[in-house]
């Protein structure tokens, strides 16, 4: 059984390690020499003048949600795809009224006019 | 069985969530949402004349869909409970809404939703069903909380009850999921056959976690510190509709939890008799000192929880058939009390003080005559429903052998005179300085009016007619 | 070896949590809680519960994280930099946490002990042979239909409420 993610574990341990090794090597063969215009976000033009996390706006909020809600939907379509054939038209009968509910919701959103920007 | 047949078994909840998801369609193009408000009680209506039916001629009942929900007495009887319940609370919300400027289709939607997970609390013998039920109907009384976006209180009433339901709902699942690991299941027959062999601690410390999340959901000490607060900042009919409906239901499911799936672990006795004991309380003290009705009636419906609890202490059909009594008669009763807040809060609910009650006798004699009665029957006198109610909890306490729990059930009646007493005194005997105009009641809240205060009489009178039916529901309790 | 995940996924989630609510930004909150929520992924894994395990990752690193992240933007972060991470009730707090694992040792001492592998939650032996999804998708489309339907009215009502709660004008 965990043999089997070995291969995925090797992945995760060279991916984790790569931007380490890169910075590291990167500290090791470049010339240093910091000045503060380095720092800033543009070296000409306007200096910034507050944090760039600032509040935002609730209306991300909603968009957020709504891309919960429905990739909540996704991971029931997932497990239904892979035994699409065992289940047959029933399965679809099921995923049909399923699906049918939240495009109601969806419909429901979209006429609110919560998805516009406004 | 056909999955068709199948569905029939839940045809209440079938008629609601498609009534519901077509108010949701129709709510951005039709203008006026009085009709959606219609189709709502159309709905309601029809899914009470659809349980009955099913009741009366006995096709559709027993259980469906693998044993995840069963159609029985009990069931039924909780889900016309909700469904009356949330037709009133419908009927009277139009006026309320029209005031408040807040009308939209989305509230009637909300309440429809809120019943069919209410309905599938009450007929689930599964706890994966149940759970799903219990969050529906939650999140549905948590948005309608905080419908009055503009009013800060009502805002902070649905932010309050929303975190502390969301942590009330984890001690639940947490609970579920340790009864799962010891027995294997979640069907509540199979948990009860499988407890004897399963880890007992393991049962025994699911069991409270779940008792701790049940516990808030009925709001009984000392998980009540919510229900003021939510109350109060709700929109009066809402707080009319979840004083009784998602109260009943919590009940619903707790006593199907409690006594058909966890029986043999039996450890919890005295986690009931505190939480009952503790609840009538703090329940009717915390009343006395209140100066707001909807707070007043938030502390009283506290001990009301007490009340119900008190008689499931008992574990005995009678004491369940008791309970479901007293939960049909405080809801009829409870609608009626919060129905009068509604019609009188005026603009922004600005009055709901107890010394807005002034005159009220003068000033409008049939709307005080009505909340008298409301208010009388939640005291427990005679003829009214509510004194059979605490009559049936007393005499199975007593039965079951707790005389200490009937004595403290009815010590803290006495305590529950004073409260409801000032307001009827108020109401008659003490003149308003200058009496706030006092609207008529229109055609839809005279329809509730009259229901309810026949309600009241009918279950004072001829309680045989719901009693007999309750213990008929109760006969599953075992 | 199977040991040895337990315990490195159980370090993950313990040390990630505690950094979680220790972190005084939270931005650093949010990013220690993915961490904790990868580390019950691996338990998933562990366990054999693939499906469950892409599922925390989907949904909860995924999604639910990004939504946090939404939330932690909406309040004022400089604001809550200056303010104490925890409120005057942290010993009452602890006490209570102390109580419990007390309850907790006490039970699982008094009992058999923590559970073994109940024989009861497998599958159907002819399912064996089938990957994790496939069981889930029979067991959840079959026996368990009904909550699944139920489920996308949970998820409509949510709908509504975010709607309702947080746009300007309905």
């Amino acid at each position: 059984m965990a043999h089997e993610y070995i291969p995925i574990f090797i992945f995760l341990a060279v991916a984790g390690a790569f931007p380490i090794v890169t910075l590291i090597a990167a500290k090791l063969v470049r010339p240093e020499s910091p000045f503060k215009e380095k720092l800033l976000p543009y070296e000409c033009g306007i200096d910034p003048v507050s944090d760039a996390r600032g509040r935002y706006t609730v209306r991300f909020y909603i968009v957020a949600i709504l891309f919960v809600l429905f990739d909540v939907e996704t991971v029931f379509l997932f497990p239904w795809a892979v035994r699409f054939r065992q289940l047959g038209m029933f399965g679809l009968a099921e995923m049909v009224v399923f699906l049918a509910l939240l495009i109601v919701g969806y419909i429901w959103v979209w006429k609110k006019g919560a998805l516009e920007w406004i | 069985m056909s999955y068709l047949d199948q569905t029939l078994h839940l045809f209440p909840e079938t008629v609601l969530a498609v009534a519901g998801t077509l108010i949701m369609v129709l709510s951005p193009t039709v203008k006026n949402a009085r009709w959606l408000g219609r189709i709502a009680l159309f709905a309601l209506v029809l899914a009470l004349f659809g349980s009955h039916v099913s009741y009366h001629h006995g096709e559709y009942m027993g259980s469906a869909f693998d044993g995840l929900v069963t159609n029985d007495a009990f069931a039924i009887l909780f889900r016309q409970l909700f469904i009356i319940v949330a037709a009133l609370a419908v009927l009277s919300s139009f006026d309320y809404l029209k005031r408040e400027g807040i009308e939209t289709g989305e509230y009637y939607a909300l309440i429809l939703f809120s019943v069919v997970g209410q309905g599938l609390m009450a007929c689930s013998t599964d706890l994966v069903m149940i759970f799903i039920g219990l969050e529906i109907s939650s999140i549905s009384t948590y948005i309608l909380t905080g419908y009055r976006r503009h009013d800060a209180r009502g805002i902070e009433a649905a932010l309050k009850y929303f975190l502390l339901g969301s942590f009330a709902t984890g001690f639940l699942l947490y609970g579920i999921a340790l009864v799962y690991g010891a027995t294997g299941s979640t069907n509540l027959a199979a948990i009860r056959a499988a407890i004897p062999q399963a880890n007992g601690p393991l049962v025994a410390m699911g069991a409270a976690l779940m008792f701790v999340g049940m516990a808030f959901k009925v709001s009984g000490a000392p998980f009540q510190v919510w229900t003021p607060d939510v109350y109060q900042g709700a929109p009066t009919p809402v707080t009319a509709f979840m004083s009784a409906a998602p109260k009943a239901a919590a009940f619903a499911m707790f006593l199907r939890v409690f006594l058909t799936g966890l029986t043999p672990a039996a450890g919890y006795f005295w986690l009931l008799w505190g939480c009952a004991v503790l609840s009538m309380f703090v329940g009717n003290l915390g009343a006395l000192m209140q100066s707001n009705i909807k707070r007043m009636l938030a502390y009283s419906s506290i001990a009301h929880a007490g009340y119900v609890l008190a008689a499931f202490t008992t574990r005995s059909a009678m004491g369940g058939a008791a309970a479901i009594f007293y939960l049909a008669v405080y809801s009829v009763t409870n609608v009626g009390a919060f129905l009068v807040v509604a019609h009188l809060a005026g603009k922004d609910e600005s009055t709901v003080a107890i010394s807005d009650y002034r005159g009220l006798g003068k000033r409008h004699p049939v709307l005080a005559a009505c909340f008298t009665i409301f208010l009388l029957s939640l005291l427990g006198v005679p003829l009214t429903g509510g004194f059979f109610g605490k009559f049936y909890i007393v005499t199975s306490a007593v039965a079951a052998g707790l005389p200490g729990l009937a004595i403290i059930t009815m010590i803290n009646s006495a305590i529950g005179a004073y409260y409801y007493l000032r307001v009827v005194v108020t109401m008659y005997m003490e003149d308003a300085e200058s009496p706030a105009a006092t609207p008529a009641v229109p055609a839809s809240g005279t329809l509730v009016l009259i229901f309810t205060v026949i309600g009241v009489f009918a279950l004072g009178v001829f309680p045989t007619m719901v009693l007999e039916w309750a213990s008929q529901a109760a006969d599953i309790l075992k | 070896m199977d040991q040895f995940f337990f315990y490195m996924f159980s370090a993950v989630i313990l040390v990630m949590a505690l950094l979680c609510v220790t972190a005084k930004n939270a931005v650093h909150s949010a990013i220690f809680l993915i961490g904790t929520l990868l580390g019950v992924a691996g338990l998933y894994l562990h366990l054999g519960a693939e499906f469950l395990a892409g599922v925390q990752v989907i949904l909860y690193v995924g999604g639910i994280m990004v939504l946090f992240l939404f939330v932690i933007m909406l309040v004022n972060i400089d604001q809550t930099l200056k303010e104490a991470i925890f409120s005057g009730q942290w010993k009452l707090g602890l006490i209570g946490v102390a109580l419990l694992g007390v309850e907790l040792v006490w039970f699982v001492a008094k009992g058999t002990g923590l559970p073994e592998k109940p024989e009861t939650h497998a599958a159907a032996p002819a399912a064996a042979q089938l990957g994790n999804v496939q069981q889930v998708g029979d067991v959840l489309f079959q026996s368990y239909l009904l909550p699944f339907e139920i489920a996308s009215i949970l998820l409509l009502v949510a709908m509504v409420g975010a709607v309702v709660m947080a746009k300007k004008r309905i």
